[in-house]
């Protein structure tokens, strides 16, 4: 969904640049609780992983493929803060190494790819974690729900930029049809892929899954117990 | 397992993603350019140059150590000190 320069204009692109920049500035703030030292290098890895797995285009319908976005899979991994950060990092650099995604449109694309599907992400996480079972398996398949939602969320914030400031006079109804359409397919292949990533993480080590901990934390308090008795 | 070797491993799935699987990934449009061709409004599009000319298994893992570089250094730069 890398919005190229030319598609939103000045103004509109002006406005994600500055929400961009006070969401990054949170963010910043609001990363130090989540990250320490066994933390800040998970951040790293968390983003390149994302970057590496934003390459693999797979099908999604007859000539259109999609990519995963990766926001809700970072909340989940390092927590929504510092989610945001690696979004970020990842924009940037494919911005600036390998133009993909406009420069003018690097704001837009941190907002829509970065900021909603991490905020999106997490709530729907969240919810789905207050809603199910707390126990340690269930947590992919939270993080699997938070992915589906996102993705089609994120491209109604697209239709909604292309409403206020698109270039071209594209009638909305097409505009939103075809691309929530699209982007619900694409949301089923990131469902897949950060189900499998946060499932894998938690076989291994699941005190580095961030959405995790509270699971964790609440099973040692009930296991404790028991074995003292 | 140790958080090294978690660590390790996790780059290591990262460097294959993008050096070889991205090799056999789909080439065709993305949703947005999708759209954008079949709705007429693709030729908006402004071009703009980068460092690559775009990804390939070199420039990917390239694109890969950066990226890492860049979020641990942001990441270290911004955590709590001093933790155990």
């Amino acid at each position: 969904m890398h919005v190229p320069d030319g598609f939103l204009d000045a103004p509109t692109s002006a406005a994600t640049g500055a929400a961009a920049a006070v969401c990054i500035g949170v963010a910043l703030a609001g990363a130090r609780k989540e990250l320490d030292d066994k933390t800040a290098p998970m951040a790293g890895l968390v983003a390149a992983f994302i970057f590496a797995t934003q390459m693999l285009n797979f099908p999604v319908a007859s000539g259109t493929s999609g990519h995963l976005l990766g926001g809700a899979l970072a909340a989940v991994l390092v927590g929504p803060f510092t989610a945001v950060l690696c979004m970020s990092v990842v924009f940037l650099v494919q911005c600036l190494l390998f133009a993909d995604g406009g420069i003018t449109a690097l704001g837009t694309n941190i907002m829509l790819m970065g900021v909603t599907t991490v905020v999106v992400g997490w709530l729907v996480f969240k919810l789905a974690q207050m809603v199910l079972p707390k126990r340690l398996s269930v947590v992919p398949i939270c993080a699997g729900a938070a992915a589906l939602v996102s993705v089609p969320v994120a491209a109604t914030f697209f239709v909604a930029l292309y409403v206020v400031g698109g270039t071209a006079d594209i009638p909305l109804h097409n505009l939103a049809t075809a691309m929530i359409g699209v982007h619900v397919l694409i949301g089923i292949g990131e469902a897949v892929i950060t189900f499998a990533a946060v499932g894998s993480i938690i076989a291994i080590r699941p005190d580095l899954v961030y959405g995790a901990r509270p699971v964790l934390a609440r099973r040692e308090l009930e296991i404790k117990p028991k074995a003292v008795a | 397992m140790k958080m090294r070797w978690v660590l390790v491993g996790l780059l290591g799935v990262a460097l294959v993603l993008a050096g070889v699987v991205s090799r056999f990934a789909d080439s065709d449009p993305d949703g947005l350019t999708k759209v954008s061709q079949d709705h007429g409004f693709a030729h908006t599009e402004k071009a703009h140059g980068a460092l690559f000319s775009g990804y390939g298994s070199l420039t990917g893992v390239i694109g890969v150590l950066v990226v890492l570089a860049l979020g641990a250094g942001i990441a270290y730069a911004v955590r709590r000190r001093g933790s155990d």
